[in-house]
């Protein structure tokens, strides 16, 4: 008996979620899947940062988003995926994106989120600005997040 | 007959708004001329991409421009 691998669950969000609540109900809709992996980023606390802006760009963001799911699906056997991405204005602590990957089996579920991840690290079209002392600021990109994602070409050409 | 400018990220500092609309131009070099220097230079650097009407451009191919095209200017994306 093999269940049917669900349609990824894809979504840009313009208001808070709760993270617990998504895995939940994502978890209870693949009860075939022996694994779930989840990873949520958040709002860092610190550094002075009172608040945190991600813009998106509607013709693009979303569908970009889609692609990339599909392209996880199409790497790794999964039962299901969950992307959720926020855009606009959030507090330190607040969640920003939450992706939840469900697999027969452990190792494919740890892939497949963190390539998600890496990739909507990047690639995704999302600008930031933080705001410290009243004053908003643009993030420049990180090289670091060059770096995460190079290294799935490196796997792919081995 | 007009174009509509978008501009994202810290490009929407540059020019003082998110959008603005422009006459439209025979060519993209005179639309983002029209704009003024400053805006100009910020909009033609390297790593900033285009996308005409919600289709992204390879290479900065110049796009046939048409009266109603919304061009979006798309700096270098700081992930989510």
């Amino acid at each position: 008996m093999s269940a049917e691998p669900t349609r990824s669950d894809v979504r840009l969000l313009t208001q808070a979620f709760t993270p617990g609540e998504e895995v939940d109900r994502f978890t209870r809709a693949h009860p075939a899947a022996g694994g779930i992996v989840s990873f949520l980023g958040q709002v860092r606390e610190g550094g002075g940062v009172e608040a945190l802006e991600l813009q998106h760009y509607e013709p693009l963001t979303l569908p970009a988003m889609e692609d990339l799911a599909a392209q996880v699906r199409g790497r790794w056997p999964l039962d299901g995926l969950l992307i959720l991405h926020r855009s606009g204005e959030m507090a330190p602590a607040d969640p920003i994106v939450l992706v939840a990957a469900a697999a027969r089996h452990r190792r494919d579920a740890f892939a497949a989120a963190d390539f998600a991840m890496d990739h909507l690290k990047s690639q995704s079209w999302f600008w930031k600005r933080e705001k410290v002392d009243g004053t908003w600021r643009w993030i420049e990109p990180r090289e670091e997040d060059f770096e995460d994602i190079a290294r799935w070409d490196s796997a792919a050409a081995e | 007959m007009a174009l509509n400018m978008v501009f994202l990220g810290k490009l929407e500092d540059v020019a003082g708004c998110g959008a603005r609309e422009v006459e439209l131009a025979g060519t993209l070099d005179e639309a983002i001329d029209s704009l003024g220097p400053e805006l100009a230079k910020a909009l033609r650097e390297p790593r900033v991409k285009l996308a005409v009407n919600g289709i992204l451009l390879q290479d900065r191919d110049a796009p046939v421009l048409r009266d109603g095209d919304v061009i979006a200017f798309l700096p270098p994306v700081s992930g989510g």
